[in-house]
């Protein structure tokens, strides 16, 4: 980031580096601004001080508060002088200085003296000091005189009012709302800026009131709008208008598409721009509809302004993501983009390219492509690597042209990233497009010839190790292979050997010649290469015999392990040498709870090497085998749900618990999930005692504790419950943590022989309707409700109450009966009064459940909800009901 | 992206206006979102800011860029860079008119002399000239000769006393010869 400055011509004379604010110095200026004390003002000096001030504010320095103080009345003084001049840089300092409440006071008088004042410069800039330092209760006096503004004639006293308006309705809503009158007048102003300011400020009053904004939209655009920023504010409203009432008219002619599209022909650039990319975001948006806006973008595309090409292309990529067809017009001033000064211009064109391309222009493209790619940054070429691989997976049959080319700029020069990029896109070409497997994986073969990143180098071993022995002819990998053994560092041979020994494992009609070159690998000077090489030749069978490899070996050897690293390096480093082995199966499975602080970046989705090549075991898959291995639970049959992780104490707690609820035909097994998080302690004999008196329908048949829970390993223990099969019991569970707890000395981290039994009370648990419920999406929801039939439909209205809103209201339904929303219907549009969500699921037994919800708020944010239940049991369908009716 | 609504609802809004000088220097900024809370996030933004365009030719056309998330429209004039920031949902032509209006509106305050110097000895005046353009991220004006008039309304002033009046008059005379003189 930090590139180092490019120094200007050598012989610049000193005086380019003059600056009137040369040494200039906090203290000093503040010793300066004694002057606003004098009983006759200068007001030129006066003004000098303040811009010295403002220079150190906006240098970055700070004032104490004290000095801040100061300064702020000093400031005030400075109202006795009637220099305009003057006067607008202490307008300038005070909204700098954000004076506290009461100093506030002191200047409050003198402000609205200027909002009354003959001069509008005045009372334009006092309205806007005033409402950007005054709080409510001041509001109320000032708030007949900020009214009057509005609707002044001098348009620059009006904008200030409304601006100053649109920052108020943040803090002050119900002040702002009231002058709803005032600024619908001043929406009709004759002053372009002023009916600006006027719209965006009704808007955002009415902006919950759906009717108002449509009336508001057509009336506007009907009517005359005067300045292009306006108008684009219009544009927004009227797109926010049409996408509200896209559910209400399906059919025949989009209501003010006629407008959008008669914006395409404004005369300012701002509007048709804003005009055409409004069009391009409608939803469900024709073909018929997208053609004028696309015809718009693409004479923009050849404008001489940099931002207007970046916009019109910036549009058309995303246009491209979902119509790409619409875009194909563009191509060839596309393709001259390739070559634009601005970088993003041209990457931005490359990618819309490379969605819109078909297969005939796929090697065209790729030509030009190849020339544009020496001279960009780094981070534009991975843009166009992950542009070509899922062009590539579009049109498998071009995997020559593309493969050959992500192998060329593989050689090429570059960073980690970038190179990371374009092997992960190699091996997902490898493994979608089999055609491509052979040529792809010597590529690779070849990339790690010459490689500099260790990283990527065991990587690619890795990778060759699960894909090389299932190609026709694995032995021509085994030199690429062994030539690392040669010349790499020992991370690198290390690697190979393992990937050697894959092949020995895999193929054996190639076993002779593995074991002779593992062998030589015995004599490697770093001990983790020569331990692998014995490791592999005693357990492949290296003492000469040619046998086909156990399978319990290559499971030891090449099987995934299914413990978290992590919990595995602590469980190490606990262990202590003695006479028993150290036994993975000791090793927790679970999962650590996150840590608090979390990294905010999402990281990226692991794709291509970084991706184990199984997939990832779904948690569901993981909680199923962890139970099973369990022999008290075995005997309970299918799981048929895990919950969630429910967390039973506060965050940084001395100990942390967390349960998950699996569900069974006829038993419950609450997990804990146990995180001791004090060094000194080591805690024994740790189980969960479960007060079941508030959920009859339980009766608990095992538990199982867990024998030791040292500091930051995460441990579980298990306790089972029995409940009438098939039922969907609820209840509450209090739990009490009973352990043994140890001092353990941090220095050398030995417990003490004797400890003290303890407890430690959780947080109540409760098993709840929804826990019965599979989450099941399905694709079609109205096939699958209209199949289903009305046989055993039950609808209901209930009234919900008084609710924050209704997306509120729709959220606790969903999570009450816990069951999947389909077709995105759980959004609820920001401002609407009605909505319909559209749920599935799978209940307990099997049992498929379809749900359909109205819900209507009122003017009281009364919510009420029509329930209708669709399943293949009526009782079913009648226990949904029971959910809502008592939830 | 999940922002779409809002964004489709609300006015455009500036992030930050910045005046840099050759070496990256505040020269003159002003920021309206709180996406950079404190003063070393606002440095690390212009630094890498500048870093990231000062090898692009901004001189003749405004150019623009995606930058962590936003879109910035600058220009560069003498040895001064200029940026006007907006969110990355924001029309880039409604940040470029933004950009021109401020430049156009510094320019005939400076009488088309342009450059760092000129801009730190008027510095008041481009001050008050960020001042009315944008309030608090939101847009005031974009005409360039309606912001000098509000700038430069001493002149105007019917309220000031005659004396006052003449003395101010006579300082932009003097300005103005000044400024002449230095062009020669």
């Amino acid at each position: 980031m930090a590139q180092p400055l490019v120094k200007k011509d050598d012989d610049r004379d000193d005086e380019a580096d003059y600056s009137p604010f040369l040494g200039i110095e906090k203290g000093a200026v503040l010793q300066e601004a004694r002057v606003f004390n004098d009983p006759q003002l200068d007001a030129r000096r006066c003004s000098q001080v303040i811009t010295k001030l403002l220079y150190l504010l906006n240098q970055g320095e700070t004032f104490t508060k004290i000095e801040a103080t100061e300064v702020f009345f000093a400031v005030t003084k400075l109202f006795q002088s009637r220099d305009i001049g003057l006067r607008r840089m202490v307008y300038l300092m005070i909204k700098e200085l954000s004076p506290s409440a009461d100093e506030v006071i002191i200047v409050t008088s003198s402000l609205m003296k200027d909002m009354n004042s003959k001069t509008d410069m005045y009372r334009a800039n006092a309205i806007r000091v005033l409402c950007r330092i005054t709080d409510g209760t001041l509001l109320t006096q000032i708030e007949r005189y900020l009214k009057q503004a509005i609707v002044d004639k001098n348009p620059v006293v009006a904008s200030a009012a409304l601006v100053s308006g649109i920052h108020l309705l943040q803090t002050n809503p119900e002040i702002v709302k009231r002058w709803s009158n005032e600024v619908q007048e001043a929406v009709q102003s004759r002053a372009a800026l002023v009916q600006f300011h006027a719209l965006a400020l009704l808007h955002q009053i009415r902006q919950n009131d759906r009717l108002a904004v449509s009336k508001l939209v057509t009336s506007l655009t009907r009517g005359t709008v005067r300045s292009p920023l306006a108008q684009c504010l219009l544009i927004r409203y009227t797109s926010q208008v049409i996408r509200e009432s896209a559910g209400n008219t399906q059919t025949g002619d989009r209501p003010f598409y006629d407008y959008l599209e008669g914006c395409l022909r404004h005369k300012a650039e701002m509007v048709i721009f804003e005009a055409a990319r409004a069009i391009t975001e409608l939803t469900g948006v024709t073909n018929r509809e997208l053609t004028p806006a696309i015809t718009v973008l693409q004479l923009f595309l050849s404008s001489s302004k940099p931002v207007l090409r970046f916009a019109a292309v910036r549009t058309l990529n995303k246009v491209a993501m979902t119509h790409p067809m619409a875009v194909t017009n563009c191509n060839i001033d596309m393709e001259s983009l390739i070559s634009d000064q601005n970088r993003s211009i041209a990457t931005l064109a490359i990618t819309t390219l490379l969605k819109t391309g078909n297969e005939s222009s796929v090697d065209r493209l790729m030509k030009q492509i190849t020339n544009f790619m020496s001279d960009i940054a780094d981070e534009f070429k991975i843009v166009v690597v992950e542009a070509i691989r899922s062009l590539c997976l579009k049109f498998p049959l071009k995997y020559r042209s593309l493969m050959n080319f992500l192998s060329n700029i593989l050689r090429e020069e570059g960073g980690f990233d970038y190179k990371k990029a374009i092997v992960d896109s190699i091996v997902i070409l490898i493994r979608d497009i089999p055609e491509a497997k052979e040529s792809g994986l010597l590529h690779l073969c070849e990339f790690i010839e010459d490689c500099e990143f260790t990283y990527l180098s065991t990587q690619i071993l890795h990778f060759l190790g699960i894909e090389g022995p299932k190609t026709s002819d694995p032995s021509k990998y085994i030199r690429y292979i062994y030539n690392r053994v040669h010349l790499e560092n020992a991370t690198v041979r290390a690697s190979a050997v393992s990937t050697l020994a894959k092949f020995g494992a895999m193929v054996d009609s190639l076993k002779p010649r593995i074991f002779v070159l593992l062998r030589r690998c015995l004599f490697d000077s770093d001990d983790e290469v020569r331990d692998r090489a014995t490791l592999y030749l005693n357990t492949l069978g290296g003492d000469g015999s040619v046998v086909e490899t156990d399978k319990d070996v290559k499971e030891f050897l090449f099987g995934s392990l299914d413990v978290p690293l992590v919990n595995l390096e602590t469980s190490l480093k606990n262990y202590e040498p003695s006479e028993e082995p150290f036994d993975i199966n000791s090793v927790p499975k679970e999962i650590k709870s996150q840590p608090l602080a979390e990294k905010k970046a999402p990281g990226k989705k692991p794709t291509g090497l970084g991706a184990p090549p199984s997939g990832p075991v779904s948690t569901v898959d993981a909680y199923e085998k962890l139970l099973s291995s369990i022999p008290e639970f075995a005997s309970f049959g299918k799981l048929f749900k895990s919950s969630a992780p429910v967390e039973l104490t506060e965050a940084e707690t001395e100990y942390a618990v967390n349960v998950v609820k699996h569900i069974f035909d006829s038993h419950v097994v609450f997990q804990y999930n146990c995180t001791n998080t004090i060094p000194e302690q080591l805690l024994e004999h740790v189980s969960v005692i479960v007060d079941a008196s508030e959920a009859e329908e339980f009766s608990e048949v095992a538990s199982k504790p867990l024998r030791s829970l040292p500091y930051d390993t995460p441990g579980q223990t298990f306790v089972a419950f029995e409940k009438p099969e098939a039922v969907p019991a609820v209840g509450k569970f209090s739990n009490m943590l009973r352990f043994i707890v140890k001092e353990v000395d941090p220095s050398t981290g030995e417990a003490e022989e004797d400890g003290v039994e303890d407890e430690y009370q959780l947080e109540d648990l409760e098993v709840v309707a929804a826990d019965y419920m599979l989450k099941v999406p399905v694709s079609n929801f109205r096939n699958a409700w209209e199949s289903m039939g009305p046989d055993c439909e039950r609808v209901d209205e209930y009234g919900l109450g008084p609710r924050e809103s209704l997306a509120e209201a729709v959220n606790a339904v969903i999570n009450l009966l816990g069951m999947q929303p389909c077709e995105g219907t759980e959004v609820v549009a920001s401002n609407s009064r009605s909505h319909a969500c559209l749920l599935s699921g799978v209940y307990i037994g099997n049992v498929k459940v379809l749900v359909r919800l109205s819900f209507g708020i009122d003017s009281s944010k009364e919510v009420a909800m029509k329930l209708a239940v669709r399943s293949d049991d009526e009782t079913v369908s009648d226990a949904i009901h029971e959910i809502v009716a008592s939830g | 992206m999940g922002s779409l609504f809002a964004y489709r609802d609300s006015s455009p809004s500036i992030k930050n206006i910045l005046i840099l000088d050759s070496e990256g220097k505040r020269v003159a900024v002003k920021y309206y979102s709180d996406d950079w809370p404190t003063n070393s996030a606002k440095l690390a933004f212009e630094k890498s800011l500048f870093a990231k365009t000062m090898k692009t030719n901004a001189r003749i056309e405004a150019e623009v860029a995606m930058f962590d998330d936003n879109i910035v429209i600058y220009k560069f004039v003498q040895d001064l860079h200029f940026f006007v920031t907006g969110g990355d949902d924001e029309n880039e032509l409604v940040l470029a008119t933004v950009l021109q209006g401020l430049f156009d509106a510094i320019s005939l305050l400076l009488r088309n002399t342009v450059d760092r110097r000129e801009v730190l000895e008027n510095l008041d005046l481009i001050l008050l000239c960020l001042d009315e353009i944008v309030d608090g991220g939101m847009i005031l004006e974009t005409d360039a000769n309606l912001i000098v008039g509000k700038v430069a309304s001493h002149n105007l002033d019917l309220d000031a006393p005659l004396s006052e009046q003449t003395i101010t008059q006579a300082w932009a005379t003097a300005r103005d010869h000044l400024t002449k003189t230095l062009l020669k």
